[in-house]
């Protein structure tokens, strides 16, 4: 019966989460356009730095793409933006990338976000946003 | 079995392996330069090691796979844990290796020193207790970390094969056997948007005392459906603050068992080392009650 309650405990919990994810004030927590431009010129400049995924980039208009980065982010953050760019999958199409290469670049993202002064939390917020790109990012 | 002798062997094993499984990966990944211990999941994402030796928090089984390797690669890990209470201390080594972040298998070997307990029964001061705990655990279906957009959760299934060098001081107390086999199946979930991090765990199991005491007794026999669960709060990328719970079975009718419950702190210098200390409660512990206290765990590796 402890197992049973136990489990309708920690249960509840476990798919409550979700729920709770409703958030209209990401946007403004990572500083606005001003805040999410800085984020993106670090986070691309930490990208062509790291060696681990540098060579994913060799064939990339990077300006177009700093760009394009500039208006998702605000998308994705639910700031006043419509990302008009491709689409996850074919954005990455061909380019085989691994789980490893997508974290890589998760790692250097929240670096940039340190180097910007967005706490932790808000990072996580954006991030739970960016993580089920996974899917259409990682080909194989 | 000599722990001393099986964690390099165990890990020396998956090194020699690990260049034989990298020639069946894509060409696409391995013009980059793939790496068999890529170390490529986010900090902290393997988990620290169970004190039973499994990825999971301090006493609970989680459904992540241990280590930093992700789905093209190994992560391999060792571990020192150390469990001081007032009358009794635990202490384990271990190594688990997770395979392509699917498999990950696990041993450890624990040493329960009844100290001045074991003289008051007879056994002799600093009677101690071994156990060797082989572990496997295989990932169903979710990920943990990526699936934000989903409600189901890391799902994974494994078991805990444990030998008490004991025998004849278990079936004096009441035990049924020295060997035993837990069954779990957990569920992890990380609610990134939160920074929380929970799991649910339903054991079925025989273990007296985690098998310490051996497994079933003159009360009761068979196995049982146990809980365990972890939640844990992330202060940053390599802080995490948490809490656990953990019901026993209570099998034997000379030393009643209690639920154990903790809260914890895990700090991830790196992807190679992590140190976790908790305060835990383990309630009764055959002839003292009350057996709270410190808990300290170091795990290294890849």
């Amino acid at each position: 019966m402890k197992t049973i309650l136990c489990i309708a405990a920690f249960g509840t919990v476990l798919l409550a989460g979700p729920a709770l994810a409703q958030d209209d004030t990401l946007f403004a927590d990572m500083g606005g356009q001003p805040g999410i431009d800085r984020i993106v010129e670090a986070s691309v400049d930490n990208y062509l730095a790291d060696p681990r995924i540098k060579a994913i980039f060799d064939e990339s208009n990077m300006e177009r793409l700093r760009a394009e980065f500039k208006v998702q982010f605000c998308q994705v953050a639910g700031g006043p933006c419509a990302y008009k760019g491709h689409d996850m999958t074919a954005a990455h199409k061909g380019l085989h990338l691994t789980n490893a290469d997508f974290n890589a670049v998760v790692e250097d993202l929240q670096a940039a976000m340190d180097k910007c002064g967005v706490a932790f939390a808000t990072q996580n917020r954006f991030l739970a946003r960016l993580a089920p790109m996974q899917h259409q990012v990682v080909s194989r | 079995m000599r722990p001393g002798l099986l964690i390099p062997t165990l890990v020396a094993g998956a090194m020699i392996a690990a260049p034989a499984l990298a020639d069946s990966d894509a060409p696409g990944t391995l013009a980059r330069g793939l790496q068999m211990f890529d170390e490529g999941k986010l900090l902290a994402t393997g988990g620290v090691s169970e004190v039973e030796g499994t990825g999971g928090g301090g006493i609970a089984n989680w459904a992540l796979i241990s280590g930093y390797g992700t789905r093209d690669g190994l992560g391999v890990n060792a571990h020192y844990t150390y469990v001081g209470l007032p009358d009794y201390q635990l202490n384990t080594i271990g190594a688990a290796v997770g395979l392509f972040d699917r498999l990950e298998l696990s041993y450890a070997w624990q040493a329960f020193d009844t100290e001045q307990v074991g003289a008051a029964l007879g056994l002799g001061e600093g009677y101690t207790f071994h156990q060797n705990i082989f572990g496997a655990k295989l990932k169903l279906i979710g990920d943990a970390v990526y699936d934000q957009d989903s409600w189901l959760p890391q799902i994974a299934i494994g078991l805990q094969h444990k030998e008490n060098d004991r025998g004849a001081v278990i079936a004096f107390v009441g035990g049924q056997a020295s060997v035993g086999t837990d069954y779990y199946l957990s569920a992890t979930k990380l609610f990134l948007a939160q920074s929380l991090l929970v799991d649910v765990t339903l054991r079925e199991t025989k273990a007296n005392q985690l098998g310490i005491l051996g497994f079933g007794g003159d009360k009761h026999g068979d196995y049982s459906s146990q809980f365990e669960g972890s939640v844990a709060y992330l202060f940053a990328k390599d802080f995490a603050v948490g809490g656990e719970f953990r019901t026993k079975p209570s099998n034997l009718s000379i030393a009643k068992e209690q639920d154990a419950w903790d809260v914890f702190a895990a700090y991830f210098f790196n992807k190679n080392l992590s140190l976790t200390a908790a305060y835990a409660d383990l309630g009764n512990i055959v002839i003292r009650n009350h057996q709270s206290g410190v808990y300290v765990s170091l795990q290294a590796g890849l």
